[in-house]
């Protein structure tokens, strides 16, 4: 095995792929750079581009091989190409798998996507399209003489928000692409890095111990916030993420979507009819349209305008314009209202739904996202009263309501607007100074599309001791839950017992306390367990138990399950075990169950994180038939 | 670079022999002989495409590598990239290639074009029967999405940069193929006048690639709804 020659920074986006590398051989001086990605086009033609667009696309037999210049035969399309085939074969293109990846409710290694394709199309689990994206950028990097990245040192970055087992799923595409020196990092830590890499030694005049930094980062697809508290440790500068928030589907995507709508209504206002295919081609002119009005207030209107499918241009051509009133009404006012603290997103049943779909936000409100985000973790700081909001109001000292941040620190493709950074920075203002805090100042010098990537790779340096490193560790604790054996009452669910498995922060490479209590396993047959998570719970120790929680501060996990093997036991004895968490090397949380009398030396089976979806009908057409197995006996499911 | 050995007698006697039924009876080989006779005149024309890539072994561009000893035989049949070694150190690419490279590099700036702006059926298209309102909505969608293909593939600069209208003076030694004299053209450098046009000049373009056994020639398929 050679020594990497590179660090390697994938930002594995909801949209895009970006990569960059640093040289691990240039010393002192090594600097992370963008490095582009070959990939189809268009049929037949290959390009570089700095983002490799995550989509596939599986084309039809008699399409052939949809070639590049390292693979003749290639049966799928992987980027720009596969993007473009989303808006006039969209039933074949796989588009935001990064999403499905931590969706609770499907089998995620299941052939799921692309979502109600057609028969012919051999479908794809959530992890093999992460995968194909790996390998794609594998391939492109070997392509341009960086050597095979199974030998160089991998960083793949991950929203803040991903679960234990969507890490896992990352970390299982990954290695199918065949990094073998891999890292997890979150993305907003990344984002934090390449501002750290760009400010050089200047970033320690702009951050003082003591300070917040919030890190905005407002994707194509996702909308993800953190907090990074930077801390005094024994004299010594540290940053440390405090908090994390929720994953929300909510991003650029979103906002073209709405625009191209008011696009299309000006259109049949005015007597035309739009289809589908042109819906998507305004919804494409809509965000030129955007960039420009949000760049120049002085533009008073910007014209959109869309062709026809045939060959004839002329009189077939469709324009309209949108105007800074819309911009203003939609995008600044629509997804970033001025909002009260206690403003918190709307959630309304759903309308019966006839296919699973991804849980897009229902609220497109951006500022009502952060505010609930900053309220929850109210006492994420350090040396705040210890336990979250819900349980604040805690006789001595009124704890805080809000987390205020002093420092905001930008990122993703939305937050190149100046406009939409001022409105956050005014909404955020009022809420801090309502809460008697000073107002928080803008790190600039953000690289909102490329910094992830390139944070990725400045992360790689830092931690072989070339830079400073945040302290992270897990961002959430973990229970396992306990049913109490009460007798059946009809209508009410047996109580359940929170434990705590794994508290939070835990650093890769440690391994938490053995949970004192025992809990019987049958062999042979595998058993479940409910799993839960919080980002609020800083404080609980291994064992902790909590006998009821609100919604803000535990949220359920798909089930954990272990199955013992029978080696040396008889089948259907009840073995008692104990739970203890571990998070590996690369960044992934590992429970295992260690028997009380272990029939060997060392004996322990590893807990399965559940990425197999709840089971309750909630699988997608394709699925019938194993979904009916798993509805039938969730044992069973375990099985297959 | 050591050019190679000089024929033994013997061998130049028996070549000479062999080469006079050959031109006599092989119309091609009479033609590639004829060209070596002046190497410089079409030299390129010796080597093939292929050749460039020649693996070790294969006898493309290793021909200007010292060859220690040859027999009779291979060498008649060697003649091509013998001679060219020894006359030409930079081989050029078959004439042949050139023209198929520019056509192809055409071809695929036109589609493009075509791809990203509509510009095919722009220029296809009649527009005498339009108004100007038609044809003003077209032109953007022409000119967005080919003005951002353009920005995205090459980038291109005015030649001078100073505002048009200002009046600059051309130096001695301009190169007459970026600065074009207009009006009462007449005495020498330096000249004084007014920039009428910046000009443009394309700094660096980069078209995409193409992938083996895509036919260039279509610049945009027929699309067909299922």
């Amino acid at each position: 095995m050679s020594e990497p020659k590179w660090v390697v920074g994938i930002d594995l986006g909801t949209t895009h792929t970006a990569v960059a590398r640093a040289s691990l051989t240039a010393g002192e001086g090594a600097r992370p750079e963008i490095v582009s990605v070959t990939q189809l086009v268009s049929a037949g033609s290959v390009e570089a581009r700095p983002l490799l667009p995550s989509c596939l696309y599986l084309p039809i037999a008699s399409e052939g091989p949809q070639r590049l210049p390292w693979d003749a035969e290639r049966t799928y399309a992987v980027g720009e190409y596969a993007r473009s085939r989303g808006a006039d074969a969209a039933s074949r293109v796989v588009a935001s798998a990064k999403s499905w990846l931590i969706h609770p409710s499907v089998d995620r290694r299941a052939g799921i996507l692309p979502q109600g394709a057609p028969d012919d199309v051999e479908r794809i689990s959530p992890v093999e399209a992460s995968f194909r994206y790996l390998e794609h950028v594998a391939e492109s990097f070997e392509q341009g003489g960086g050597g095979t990245l199974a030998e160089q040192d991998v960083i793949v970055t991950v929203p803040a928000s991903f679960d234990a087992a969507a890490r896992e799923l990352t970390v299982e595409a990954a290695m199918a692409a065949g990094f073998e020196h891999l890292t997890l990092l979150e993305e907003p830590q990344a984002a934090l890095y390449a501002w750290i890499d760009t400010m050089g030694d200047r970033f320690r005049k702009e951050l003082r111990v003591g300070d917040v930094v919030l890190v905005v980062d407002v994707g194509g697809g996702t909308t993800d916030f953190s907090a990074i508290e930077v801390r005094d440790e024994g004299g010594s500068f540290e940053l440390a993420r405090v908090a994390i928030g929720d994953h929300i589907l909510l991003g650029g995507d979103n906002m073209d979507l709405a625009l191209g709508h008011v696009a299309k209504s000006k259109l049949v206002a005015a007597g035309k009819e739009i289809d589908k295919w042109q819906l998507a081609q305004l919804v494409h002119a809509a965000r030129n349209a955007k960039e420009r009005l949000l760049e120049g207030a002085a533009l008073a209107e910007a014209s959109v305008a869309i062709a026809g499918r045939g060959s004839q241009l002329v009189g077939a051509s469709l324009k309209t314009t949108i105007d800074q009133d819309a911009i203003q009404k939609i995008l600044v006012d629509g997804f970033f209202p001025r909002v009260e603290p206690g403003a918190r997103p709307v959630v309304r049943a759903r309308a019966a739904l006839t296919q699973i779909g991804l849980p897009y936000a229902q609220d497109p409100a951006v500022t009502k996202h952060l505010a609930a985000f900053l309220a929850r973790q109210a006492g994420a700081i350090a040396g705040a009263i210890a336990t979250s909001g819900a349980r604040a109001g805690s006789p001595g000292g009124r704890a805080p309501r809000l987390l205020c941040p002093t420092a905001v620190l930008f990122n993703g493709g939305v937050m190149k607007s100046a406009r939409l950074r001022d409105r956050i920075m005014e909404v955020l203002t009022s809420w801090c100074e309502g809460e008697g805090r000073p107002a928080p100042r803008v790190l600039e010098g953000a690289d909102y599309d490329a910094a992830v990537a390139r944070g990725a790779a400045y992360y790689g340096l830092a931690r072989r001791g070339q830079g400073l490193r945040i302290r992270g560790g897990t961002a959430r604790a973990y229970y396992v839950g306990i049913e109490g054996a009460v007798p059946a009452v009809p209508g009410m669910d047996p109580p359940v017992v929170a434990l705590c498995v794994a508290p939070f922060g835990m650093e890769e490479g440690s391994e938490a306390g053995l949970l004192e209590s025992e809990m019987g396993v049958v062999v042979g047959e595998p058993v479940r367990f409910r799993f839960f998570g919080s980002t609020v719970r800083r404080t609980d120790r291994v064992g902790h138990e909590l006998e009821d929680w609100s919604e803000t501060e535990l949220s359920e996990l798909p089930p954990i399950e272990v199955s013992l093997p029978a080696e040396g036991r008889r089948q259907g004895e009840v073995v008692p075990v104990r739970l203890v968490a571990s998070v590996t090397a690369v960044g992934t949380l590992v429970i295992e169950a260690v028997p009380v009398k272990p029939a060997k030396p060392d004996e322990r089976w590893k807990v399965e994180l559940s990425v197999r979806g709840d089971g309750d009908g909630a699988r997608p057409a394709a699925n019938e038939e194993a979904a009916g197995q798993a509805a039938g006996d969730p044992a069973g499911d375990a099985v297959a | 670079m050591t050019a190679p050995a000089d024929l033994s007698f013997g061998t130049r006697v028996w070549f000479a022999w062999a080469c006079f039924f050959r031109v006599l009876f092989d119309g091609a080989f009479a033609r590639r002989a004829f060209d070596v006779r002046e190497p410089h005149v079409e030299p390129a024309r010796l080597v093939r495409g292929r050749r460039r890539v020649a693996s070790p072994g294969d006898d493309g561009v290793e021909s200007e590598l010292p060859r220690p000893s040859m027999e009779g035989p291979r060498v008649a049949a060697e003649i091509e990239p013998r001679h060219l070694a020894k006359t030409v150190r930079e081989p050029r690419p078959d004439p042949s290639d050139v023209a198929a490279a520019r056509e192809v590099g055409a071809l695929s700036l036109l589609a493009l074009l075509q791809r990203e702006g509509r510009f095919v059926d722009f220029l296809q298209q009649d527009m005498a029967s339009f108004g100007d309102e038609e044809i003003g909505a077209a032109a953007r969608v022409v000119q967005a999405g080919c003005r951002k293909a353009l920005g995205e593939h090459a980038k291109i600069e005015p030649v001078r940069d100073e505002k048009e209208g200002d009046r600059i003076e051309v130096p001695v030694g301009y190169e007459p193929s970026a600065v074009k004299l207009v009006g009462n053209v007449r005495g020498a450098p330096p000249f004084k006048g007014a920039l009428l046009h910046r000009g443009w000049r394309a700094s660096s373009l980069s078209l995409p690639e193409l992938v083996s056994g895509h036919d260039v020639h279509v610049l945009a398929p027929a699309e067909v709804e299922l």
